[in-house]
């Protein structure tokens, strides 16, 4: 236990832990549990295996994401001509009737990413310990909720006991002064941040988000910055809950209500970290003067401004990180010098738990607005549930969207990680709003830059890395 | 799960930094419900050519020397990227029972001793060393003694290593997690009755 004034996480580890070893391993309670169908089913099995039952079925919520099908008008489950993706979609429906858990199927318009529906439901809430089968689990730290990736077999420890056997992380603050320029936007700061600490700068840690910039986010934004926690190494990203959390969370289903609510939100104030509280790693970084940001490599980590050029191995000193990066101008076919605005794209994907939600829509079809998409370029926009989609479709974005030759799809994962058929084929390159460029993330032998959802729209529109503050008034 | 106690075997250099989760499994091969069967896509874009699939001659495991390998030495961050179990259950299906590196993904590094696998961080001197060891190939084994806490290089010289004492007790043991967090099921009746009284709207 910390004595003295304690941070953000130290106060929700602390009031989570249910037993401590002689040997400081902790059992930690786990409050909420988000389920799909990629990472579940050997758990459930494991379940049946053992004759064990789910401790608390409605602490958790059951949502098919990465493997359905984005096309329009998809129809159900039964429809899926692929045999595995139908396959698994039925066995996590028929998993979750067996296990008595809560389930939404493709065919509600609740559907969608499950780091989207959770906050959209309210099933997420500051102060919860929140866990899923997803690295991107991250995304829910907005919240101020302790919200972290776990594997099967903890998929499945936390059904039977609704507890995981965890060691505490250390402490990290992130500072972000100043305020972001026009063009830029979450996607590019955190990218920012990436480039600055390194693929693994926040391994073992959690990482707390605060300053200026931070505060000023609307919880998209914030959503967006702690999705690619895990990008830069650790589990988990936070941000205090303030009155604009709360707001967001405000008669969402699954949030308390009358007295409960006020109780509630009582409690939350009591969790953003102590005046005085110490962090075991501190960094600071002032965002007023980044330019949009968009990565060369297929690491994260390789980002550059958008001004810039395609670095050269030859001027970095470290072996390791000289023969990786030649290692990624290869994969990604691209020279030294080469400047980034001249780099062709053949396809535009802007969606995924990054970037999918509707501040990211309107974001995207502010740039598309009266434009057209270039005849060389195939682009996409996947919003993140159905609800964003509707609420889309109500503001008219889906027609700004089909009017300058972006296809408008159903929500999923699709092509951040290629799971459903919408992907890249080897040698094609995209602008993608997701979150990792790695080696065949998008397809066998496809390429990735990342970037925020404007830059996509500017990409899909020149058929090439763009600067969007071009476009811009 | 199957013991960790003692293994003597070939170690494959992989010498690659930050080896991300879709090199180790891309995505495409989770589609499968069950855990077994992943091992011929281990390293699937490294091994293969993305377009004929055809066996890239210039890999590792795609040597003679290394295609029994039971044990990985790695470059930095190693198991990066998604929290997929996908990751050890391929490693685990081709054979991979330790990998040696200077420090591992934390997902990654949770998920992989609840499969059998034991992870050894090392320092970066003592990496350079295990890492011309297995360069040998073949005909220089090296030996992992966890009991002991200790690699033998394919040289014949030590290095010690830590190894959290949970894990360890686990992996010699061959332990279900689950089964011992069930020991504890009273605390964690207590622990709910508790939040229950103080935080009423997570039962609502």
């Amino acid at each position: 236990m910390v004595s003295g004034p304690k941070t953000l996480f130290d106060k929700i580890w602390e009031s989570h832990l249910v037993d401590q070893q002689d040997d400081g391993t902790c059992l930690v309670y786990i409050d909420r549990q988000l389920i799909h169908e990629i990472t579940s089913a050997q758990a459930f099995d494991g379940l049946r295996q053992s004759g064990r039952k789910a401790r608390r079925p409605e602490a958790n919520l059951c949502v098919p994401d990465h493997n359905v099908p984005t096309t329009p008008g998809r129809g159900g489950t039964d429809e899926i001509e692929d045999d595995e993706s139908r396959i698994q979609l039925e066995v996590l429906e028929k998993n979750a009737a067996e296990f008595g858990l809560p389930y939404i199927s493709i065919n509600d318009e609740r559907q969608g990413i499950v780091h989207v529906i959770g906050p959209e439901q309210g099933f997420t809430q500051p102060g919860v310990t929140l866990v899923c089968g997803d690295s991107h689990t991250a995304t829910h730290g907005a919240f101020g909720a302790l919200a972290f990736g776990v594997g099967t077999s903890e998929v499945e420890h936390v059904l039977a006991t609704q507890t995981l056997i965890q060691r505490p992380a250390k402490n990290m603050r992130i500072t972000v002064n100043g305020s972001l320029p026009a063009g830029c936007t979450a996607k590019d700061l955190v990218l920012a941040i990436i480039g600055k600490i390194g693929t693994a700068g926040g391994t073992g840690h959690v990482i707390e988000y605060a300053g200026p910039a931070i505060e000023e986010l609307s919880m998209e934004g914030r959503m967006t910055v702690c999705n690619m926690t895990i990008e830069a190494g650790a589990r988990a990203g936070l941000v205090a809950p303030d009155e604009k959390t709360f707001e967001y969370l405000k008669d969402r289903p699954q949030c308390p209500k009358g007295a409960q609510w006020e109780a509630a939100v009582e409690h939350w104030r009591t969790l953003p970290s102590d005046p005085g509280a110490t962090y075991d790693i501190e960094v600071e970084l002032d965002v007023s003067e980044i330019v949009p940001q968009v990565t060369w490599g297929t690491s994260p980590e390789d980002e550059i401004g958008i001004t810039g050029e395609v670095p050269d191995p030859a001027s970095v000193d470290d072996a390791n990180r000289r023969s990786a990066m030649e290692r990624s101008l290869e994969y990604m076919d691209l020279k030294p010098g080469m400047k980034m605005t001249d780099i062709a794209v053949d396809k535009v994907f802007i969606g995924s738990c990054t970037n999918s939600r509707i501040e990211d829509m309107r974001a995207a079809a502010e740039i598309a607005k009266g434009r057209k998409v270039a005849d060389s370029v195939y682009a996409m926009v996947v919003p993140g549930s159905g609800l964003v989609k509707i609420q889309a479709e109500e503001e008219g974005l889906d027609k700004i969207f089909t009017e300058a030759g972006f296809h408008w799809r159903e929500p999923g994962c699709s092509m951040c990680l290629a799971m459903n058929g919408d992907m890249l084929h080897p040698g094609e390159r995209s602008a993608s709003t997701s979150n990792r460029n790695f080696e065949g993330r998008q397809g066998p032998g496809g390429r990735t830059h990342l970037v925020s959802p404007m830059m996509a729209a500017a990409a899909a529109i020149a058929g090439h890395l763009a600067d969007v503050r071009d476009l811009i008034d | 799960m199957d013991k960790f106690t003692k293994l003597t075997a070939v170690a494959a250099p992989l010498p690659i930094v930050n080896c991300d989760t879709d090199k180790i499994i891309p995505a495409r091969f989770l589609k499968t419900l069950t855990r077994t069967g992943l091992g011929k896509n281990l390293f699937d874009p490294l091994r293969y050519d993305p377009e004929t699939g055809e066996e890239n001659p210039d890999f590792v495991l795609n040597k003679p020397a290394y295609r029994n390998a039971e044990i990985l030495v790695a470059g930095h961050n190693f198991g990066c990227g998604s929290s997929r179990e996908h990751a050890p259950w391929a490693l685990l299906d081709y054979g991979i029972r330790c990998v040696i590196s200077t420090g591992f993904a934390d997902i990654f590094y949770n998920n992989s001793p609840k499969n059998g696998i034991l992870l050894i961080k090392v320092s970066p001197e003592e990496l350079d060393k295990l890492m011309e060891g297995a360069e040998r190939g073949a005909n220089a084994t090296m030996t992992v003694d966890l009991e002991n806490q200790e690699i033998t290089n394919a040289d014949g010289e030590k290095v010690s290593f830590d190894v959290d004492p949970f894990k360890k007790h686990c992996l010699l043991n061959g332990l279900d997690d689950i089964g011992l967090t069930l020991q504890k099921e009273t605390s964690i009746e207590s622990y709910e009755e508790k939040q229950k009284a103080s935080e009423p709207w997570l039962y609502a």
